[in-house]
């Protein structure tokens, strides 16, 4: 037990690599199933090394429910951003907003940056070495505090009740 | 026959749909007036109108071949991976150098201390090891470094 654990560390991370293999040559010969293995099992050891501790998932459910919460929120903003886009004559109020971190897991941050920027009218610029505030620069500005709290209701406080940290 | 009718008007609507989409993201570099509200465009205009292309495809094969296709959804998965990436590379890049914003911007950018530009005030550490090298001299009892 120790050995398999010392062999695949991640053992989540290598199941995903062996299903994208897969998924990239498109079948499940016996062949490709054993390459794939031998991927699997070799590349989490060698990026072992780049590998901050992961947080592990509590909630699945929760995630699942935070990736089609997220998925409907991609459609809604790239109809806005093409409505702004198509619309001349609206004139869009672009603006900074710092926002404050309340979590500190360096692949939450990354998580919430990256929905941050899929989602409506919001690009993440800058996040602080110490991990206090992210820098996100609007669209399409009408009220600050709204926007902080939209984003900490509907992403940040999920993703905490996700990774629990 | 009525499958394929109305699969292929799915097809059809969701190309159009994702051609739409993508060009409207294009559309916004051209219109937006400066570099970070161009950024919007192309992290969202783009994503969907992908998206909606590489479904289409997705429905297209599995239909007309009568197998799964599912090969799209990786490149679904690695577009949403990289395009935020990209997009805040982008703009931090934009912030770092200074690029001036439209008049009417609101907010503003506050100063940079040394630790967020990565000037190296934070603990790093301190040499990369080597993936394998480094656990056989432990065992034999000498210490990388």
């Amino acid at each position: 037990m120790k050995a398999m654990g010392r062999l695949l560390p991640t053992p989540t991370l290598s199941l995903v690599l062996l299903i994208t293999w897969l998924l990239l040559v498109r079948s499940i010969a016996p062949g490709q199933l054993i390459l794939g293995a031998v991927l699997a099992v070799v590349i989490p050891l060698l990026t072992r090394g780049f590998w901050e501790p992961l947080p592990q998932v509590r909630h699945p459910i929760k995630l699942a429910r935070f990736v089609l919460v997220v998925l409907y929120d991609i459609v809604k903003a790239n109809v806005q951003v093409s409505l702004l886009i198509l619309s001349p004559k609206r004139e869009p109020h672009p603006g900074f907003v710092e926002y404050p971190l309340s979590v500190k897991d360096p692949l939450t941050i990354t998580l919430l940056a990256n929905t941050i920027t899929m989602t409506p009218g919001t690009v993440s610029t800058n996040v602080r070495l110490d991990r206090s505030s992210l820098l996100i620069h609007v669209l399409d500005m009408h009220d600050e505090q709204a926007l902080v709290r939209e984003i900490q209701e509907r992403y940040e406080r999920p993703l905490k009740e996700i990774f629990e940290c | 026959m009525n499958l394929y009718l109305l699969a292929e008007a799915v097809v059809a609507f969701l190309l159009v749909a994702g051609g739409i989409f993508a060009f409207t993201g294009s559309l916004g570099m051209l219109q937006f007036k400066d570099f970070f509200m161009r950024l919007h465009g192309p992290t969202k205009g783009t994503t969907l109108g992908i998206g909606c292309t590489l479904i289409a495809s997705m429905l297209y094969f599995t239909v007309t071949q009568g197998e799964f296709h599912v090969q799209e959804l990786l490149i679904t998965l690695f577009l949403f991976i990289t395009a935020p990436v990209t997009g805040h590379m982008l703009a931090k890049t934009g912030l770092h150098m200074h690029l001036r914003f439209t008049t009417g911007t609101r907010g503003s950018v506050p100063e940079f201390r040394d630790e967020d530009v990565g000037q190296s005030r934070v603990a790093r550490p301190a040499k990369a090891r080597h993936p394998w090298r480094s656990r056989r001299q432990k065992r034999r009892g000498r210490l990388p470094r």
